[in-house]
């Protein structure tokens, strides 16, 4: 492989990964995807495909900024999408809710919504508590022990795992080069480019961006970087396909464009992606009959857990190495939802060469040494 | 295109999609869909293509019914009762049915 062949090379085959190699093969880069193999762990198999604005940006304002950013531009980016590939990842963006079963849980989301709308330089994101009438005109077989909720309009929802595989067919019309079984080892940099190595051998890019999702902590730091992470574990539980009766997402239930129901939001510290907590589901379970009565009945056709990619503040980080100058950090939890952004604005940063400090300065590492900085 | 290997035993009248069908005690729903010749007992929820009672052991999923108002329930390893309503399932089952 001669030095030259390769402008970009971006570690990590996943949802981060693949929509940020589409968006630098779209700028006229060269660009090899270096990803792990079949049993990777990948949460962009796993997800729970909410294209999901409320709630973010609680401790970091521009988060929230940042997000909707990606949530205007999904319905263009998936529009791209169907273009260039032919398949339809099922985005919508009808509005979606946070559901309480009581006044103390409706009370503390309205105290949530509080505390984030407070934050100085806070975008307004039209999230609204509705009383229980108001969630049933909208959602009208939500169960009796409903008493109100949050509401969203900017909110959406998508068929991930299509979206998974439309952005990889997007990546082969780019020509894209995706090399499977090939787990980055070691970055250097010398004589001005990046060389990887890889389980199979060594591959040499001008840039690197590394999109690797929880594996960012070893790799950052390879570059100059620091990616710190808490990988945690969800559990989701899939119903038989029914009937359309959900027209709204919930954070933590949906119904896909394929009828199938989703029920999860949970959390674990365990990483362990083999093991599955029955109780966990259970509980899932049990929340979603109480808020869709309905579902009672219903017959659970899967269940799964997934290890969250997430920073340790739960924030995205984007950023730059001073170190090794075309070395990038792509990283974050909700690799669904901000897609776009990571195709259409960030893509075309590392295709310049330097990311827009406008746009993802709050995003850096450098915020988890305030005291060192300061 | 089935016949009952013996035809004693009490019999059961049920109901398939409003339609009064002759069974036995001791049938199960798919059973007795069989023998009424009943060629399909349901559509699927992606083609809308039918399907029937195939392996009669709770394994293929295929005789997916409506019995009394619940949905999707495995004919072969419901037995029948008298008055027993049983509907074909049209596509995705209806939520709450």
């Amino acid at each position: 492989m001669a030095a030259d062949d390769y402008d970009v090379a971006v570690v990590g085959g996943g949802l981060v990964g693949v929509a940020t190699a589409w968006g630098l093969a779209r700028e006229g880069c060269r660009v090899v995807v270096l990803d792990e193999g079949d049993r990777a762990m990948r949460a962009s198999r796993g997800n729970f495909a909410l294209v999901w604005v409320q709630s973010k940006g609680l401790g970091l304002p521009e988060y929230a900024g940042w997000t909707i950013r990606s949530s205007n531009a999904w319905a263009g980016f998936a529009q791209t999408l169907k273009e260039e590939t032919g398949l339809d990842v099922a985005f919508q963006r009808p509005g979606g809710f946070h559901l309480a079963l009581s006044e103390k849980e409706l009370e503390a989301r309205a105290n949530v919504l509080r505390r984030l709308h407070n934050q100085p330089g806070i975008v307004d994101y039209k999230t609204e508590i509705l009383d229980r009438a108001q969630v049933a005109k909208m959602l009208p077989d939500i169960g009796s022990e409903v008493v109100g909720g949050s509401f969203c309009p900017l909110d959406g929802h998508v068929n991930s795992l299509r979206l998974f595989r439309t952005l990889h067919a997007a990546i082969k019309t780019r020509s894209v080069t995706y090399l499977p079984s090939h787990r980055v080892e070691n970055i250097t940099k010398e004589g001005g480019e990046f060389r990887l190595a890889t389980e199979q051998g060594e591959i040499r890019a001008g840039k690197v961006a590394l999109a690797a999702g929880n594996a960012n902590m070893r790799l950052a730091p390879m570059v100059g970087l620091e990616a710190p992470m808490k990988p945690e574990r969800g559990q989701i539980v899939v119903t038989e396909r029914l009937r359309p009766f959900l027209n709204h997402p919930v954070v933590t239930l949906r119904q896909t464009d394929e009828g199938t129901v989703m029920i999860g939001d949970s959390k674990e510290e365990s990483v362990d992606p083999a093991g599955l907590t029955i109780g966990v589901s259970a509980t899932e379970a049990e929340r979603a009959v109480r808020q869709f009565p309905l579902l009672a009945n219903v017959n659970v056709v899967r269940t799964w857990s997934a290890i969250r990619v997430m920073t340790q503040d739960g924030f995205p980080i984007y950023d730059e190495s001073e170190t090794h100058p075309g070395a990038f950090t792509v990283c974050c939890h909700s690799g669904v939802t901000l897609a776009a952004n990571h195709a259409l604005t960030v893509a075309p940063m590392i295709a310049r060469g330097a990311l827009d400090k406008s746009l993802v300065a709050p995003f850096s590492a450098r915020r988890f040494h305030v005291q060192a900085a300061g | 295109m089935y016949k009952r290997l013996d035809e004693a035993g009490t019999a059961v009248t049920i109901t398939v999609d409003g339609r009064q069908i002759a069974a036995r005690a001791g049938d199960t729903v798919a059973a007795a869909l069989i023998a009424a010749g009943i060629a399909h007992c349901r559509t699927t929820p992606v083609s809308g293509a039918p399907r029937a009672p195939y392996c009669l052991m709770g394994v293929c999923f295929e005789c997916l019914v409506t019995v009394d108002g619940i949905g999707s329930r495995q004919g072969c390893l419901v037995p029948v009762r008298e008055g027993m309503a049983v509907e074909t399932q049209v596509g995705k089952r209806e939520a709450g049915r």
